[in-house]
C-alpha cells in the first residue's frame, strides 16, 4: 500500500519524538557520565579538561568500601529473607482459601503505602524505646519489610499462572507433597523467584530514605556514604562512582538475561 | 440409574471389581457437580464417561484419581477403601488433555518420575524406561525435552509415564481433543491395543461420542451431573432410554405424537394425521398422551408423497457430503429439522414433498417433558 503525506508525517513525528522521551530518560545518565570525566574538582558542566582520577578517588575512599560491602551484605541477607517468607506468604495467598486473606494481602501490600522514611523512622523509635543496638540487624529488619511487597507479588504473579495439572500428575505418579514442591512446584517456578531476588536486591541496593534513619557510621549503606561524601565535597567523585553503579547493575543483568531470559523474569512476555 | 447387568457386555473374570464408586457425589459451594454415582467397572474394561461440558464426568474422574475429596459416598480400588487415601497413594496413572509433561525433564526422566519415587532402582528404573518407550515406539526420543516433541509424540510419552508405574487404573481425560483429526485416529487405535493387550482397566472421559462408541467396553452417558444411561456402545446407539442420550449419541429424528393405546409389547399412536402401531424396544412405555417418538435416521425411508402410514415433510435443504447426501426436512410433526442420508445421486431437490416412513420395530416412545437437550 502507497503511503500518503501524513502517513510519512506521523511516521517521522513519531520517529523524533520517541527518540525525544529516550533521550530524556537517558539525559540524566549521559550528564553524569560526561561529568565523571571533568578534571576540576568541583561539578561544572560541562567539562573544560579530562582525567581518570575522580575514578581512582572513588575507588580508594574507604567509606565508599566499607558501604558497598554493608549494602551487599545487607541486599544478600534482606533479599535472602524476603525470598524465603515472600514466597512463602505468596504461596498461602495463592493455594488457600481463609478468612482474613485480604487482610494479610493488605498487610503485605501495606509498605506500598507507607512512605520508606516512615518505615525507617518507626524502626528507629522502637528501637530506641526497646533499647536495641543499631547493629546491621535493624537495616536488613527496613529493608525486609520494604522490598516484601514486590517479592510476594512477583511470587504470587508466577504461582496464579502455574499449570495445577503438573503437580496433579507429579502426585499420581506416587510423589508425595514435599516431593511435588521439591521437584516440580519449585523448579518450574525458578523465573518468579528469580525476579523476586532480583527486585529485591536492587531495591534494598538503592534504599536510601529508611536506611538513613537507622545506620550509624559502622554500618552505613552504600548510598548513605554516597550521600555523606556529597555533602562534604562538591568534586564529581560521585559521577564517576554512578557510572560504576550503572556498568555493575546491567552487567548483573545481563548475567540474568543470560540464564533466565529477562523477558521471563520480568514477566513482559 | 446404573444398569449394571448389561446384557451384551462380555463377562469378563473379575472376581471383584477393579473400581466400585457408591453414592459418590461432589458440590462446589452449594453447585452440585455430580449427584451420588453408584457404579462398578469391570477388571480391564474400558468404560467411557461421555457428556457435554460441565456434566460431571471430570469432577466423577478427579474424584477416582483422588484429586477432589467426595462430599458422600466411598469409592474403592481393588476391594481397597480408597475415600480418604491421597493421590500419590493411589497408584493411578493418568493421560491428561495437555499431557502436563514435566518441561525441565526429558522424555525419559518424565518417564521414569513414576519409578523414582517408588525408589526403583536405577538399573530397573533404566530398563522399564526403555520399555515403556518401546511400548509408544519412541525409543529414540529418550533425551529430547517435551517441547521438542510434536503432540502426537507428547501424548505417547503421557501414556508412557503413566503406564510404567503398571497402575491398577488408567484414566484418560479428553486426551485426544488436542490433536488433528487424522493422528487421533491413529492414536486411538493404537491407545486401545495397548490397553488391550494390557488388559488395563481404564477410564477414558471424552465428550466425543464417536471416540466413546468406536472405543468403549460401556459407555456411562452423562448429564447435568448424573449417569442416564449405561452400557454397551450397541445399547447407547439402537436402545437409547431417554431423549437426552437419543439426540446426544448420533443422530435423532424427533416426532411429536400422541400415544393412544400401549400393550405389553406394541403401541399405537398418531402423528398428525398418520396412525402407527409400533414395537418399541422398551420397557417402560410412557402414560398414553402427548409423546416425543425417536428413531434413528438410518431406521427411516424416504417415499412418495401421500403413501399411506408416512408422514408428510418438504424437502428444506440437501446436504451433500461425497459418498451420501443429507436431506434436512421440514415436517409439522417434528419440532426440529427431521434428517435423512440418501444416496448422492438420489437426493430429492427443495422443495419437493415426501413421505417418512418409520420402522414398526425400533423407535423409542419417550415421555414429552422428558427434557431438552
Amino acid at each position: 500500500m502507497k503511503k500518503s503525506p501524513l502517513d510519512h508525517l506521523l511516521d517521522w513525528s513519531g520517529r523524533i519524538l520517541l527518540t525525544l522521551i529516550l533521550g530524556f530518560v537517558l539525559l540524566p545518565f549521559i550528564v553524569v557520565l560526561i561529568a565523571s570525566f571533568n578534571d576540576s574538582a568541583i561539578l561544572s558542566f560541562p567539562p573544560k579538561s579530562w582525567s581518570l582520577r575522580w575514578y581512582a578517588n572513588a575507588i580508594e575512599y574507604r567509606d565508599f568500601g566499607k558501604g558497598l560491602v554493608n549494602s551487599l551484605k545487607i541486599a544478600a541477607i534482606g533479599a535472602t529473607f524476603a525470598m524465603i517468607a515472600g514466597a512463602g506468604f505468596a504461596y498461602v495467598l495463592n493455594r488457600y482459601e481463609f478468612s482474613l486473606k485480604t487482610l494479610l494481602n493488605s498487610i503485605l501490600m501495606s509498605p506500598l503505602i507507607i512512605p520508606n522514611f516512615t518505615i525507617g523512622l518507626g524502626l528507629l523509635i522502637l528501637s530506641t524505646a526497646a533499647s536495641l543496638p543499631r547493629s546491621i540487624w535493624l537495616v536488613i529488619g527496613v529493608h525486609v519489610i520494604i522490598v516484601l511487597p514486590f517479592v510476594v507479588r512477583s511470587v504470587y504473579v508466577s504461582l496464579q499462572n502455574f499449570e495445577r495439572r503438573y503437580e496433579q500428575a507429579a502426585e499420581s505418579l506416587g510423589a508425595a507433597p514435599l516431593r511435588v514442591l521439591l521437584t516440580i512446584t519449585l523448579p518450574l517456578l525458578v523465573p518468579g523467584l528469580v525476579s523476586g531476588a532480583l527486585f529485591a536486591v536492587i531495591l534494598s541496593f538503592n534504599e536510601f530514605t529508611a536506611s538513613l534513619f537507622v545506620v550509624n557510621q559502622r554500618t552505613q549503606t552504600f548510598p548513605v556514604a554516597m550521600y555523606n561524601y556529597v555533602r562534604e565535597y562538591a568534586d564529581p567523585t560521585l559521577a564517576a562512582v554512578s557510572v560504576i553503579y550503572v556498568i555493575v547493575v546491567a552487567a548483573l543483568l545481563l548475567v540474568v538475561h543470560k540464564f533466565f531470559r529477562l523477558e521471563k523474569v520480568l514477566n513482559v512476555e | 440409574m446404573s444398569n449394571e447387568n448389561s446384557p451384551s457386555v462380555p463377562p469378563n473374570t473379575p472376581q471383584h471389581p477393579a473400581v466400585q464408586i457408591d453414592g459418590v457425589g461432589k458440590s462446589f459451594a452449594g453447585t452440585v457437580a455430580l449427584e451420588p454415582v453408584w457404579l462398578k467397572i469391570r477388571q480391564g474394561e474400558f468404560l467411557t464417561l461421555l457428556g457435554p461440558s460441565g456434566c460431571g464426568k471430570t469432577t466423577l474422574l478427579n474424584l477416582i484419581a483422588g484429586f477432589l475429596e467426595a462430599d458422600s459416598g466411598e469409592l474403592f480400588i481393588n476391594k481397597d477403601l480408597v475415600t480418604q487415601v491421597p493421590p500419590h497413594q493411589r497408584e493411578i496413572g493418568i493421560v491428561f488433555q495437555n499431557y502436563a509433561l514435566f518441561p525441565h525433564m526429558t522424555v525419559a526422566q518424565n518417564v521414569g518420575y513414576g519409578l523414582r519415587t517408588r525408589r526403583v532402582s536405577k538399573e530397573e528404573t533404566a530398563e522399564r524406561v526403555r520399555e515403556a518407550l518401546a511400548l509408544v515406539k519412541l525409543e529414540d526420543f529418550a533425551d529430547r525435552k517435551p517441547n521438542q516433541l510434536s503432540g502426537g509424540q507428547q501424548q505417547r510419552v503421557a501414556l508412557a509415564r503413566a503406564l510404567v508405574i503398571r497402575p491398577k487404573v488408567l484414566l484418560l481425560d479428553e486426551p485426544f481433543s488436542a490433536l488433528d483429526r487424522n493422528l487421533r485416529t491413529a492414536m486411538q487405535v493404537e491407545l486401545k491395543e495397548i490397553q488391550t493387550r494390557l488388559g488395563l482397566t481404564t477410564v477414558f472421559v471424552t465428550h466425543d461420542q464417536s471416540e466413546a462408541l468406536s472405543m468403549s467396553d460401556r459407555i456411562a452417558v452423562m448429564s447435568r451431573g448424573q449417569i442416564r444411561q449405561i452400557g454397551s456402545p450397541t445399547d447407547i446407539y439402537d436402545r437409547p432410554q431417554n431423549q437426552f442420550v437419543s439426540t446426544f449419541v448420533g443422530d435423532a429424528n424427533l416426532f411429536t405424537a400422541t400415544l393412544v393405546e400401549r400393550s405389553e409389547t406394541t403401541a399405537r399412536l398418531t402423528i398428525g394425521e398418520t396412525a402407527l402401531q409400533l414395537e418399541p424396544y422398551q420397557t417402560d412405555l410412557p402414560d398414553p398422551g402427548p409423546v416425543t417418538l425417536f428413531a434413528r435416521p438410518e431406521q427411516c425411508r424416504l417415499t412418495q408423497a401421500g403413501q399411506p402410514g408416512t408422514i408428510p415433510a418438504t424437502v428444506a435443504l440437501t446436504v451433500y457430503q461425497g459418498s451420501y447426501a443429507e436431506v434436512h426436512l421440514d415436517c409439522a410433526a417434528a419440532d426440529n429439522r427431521v434428517m435423512q442420508r440418501v444416496p448422492a445421486n438420489e437426493a430429492p431437490s427443495r422443495g419437493t414433498t415426501v413421505g417418512i416412513a418409520l420402522p414398526t420395530q425400533g423407535p423409542a416412545i419417550y415421555s414429552l417433558n422428558g427434557e431438552a437437550q
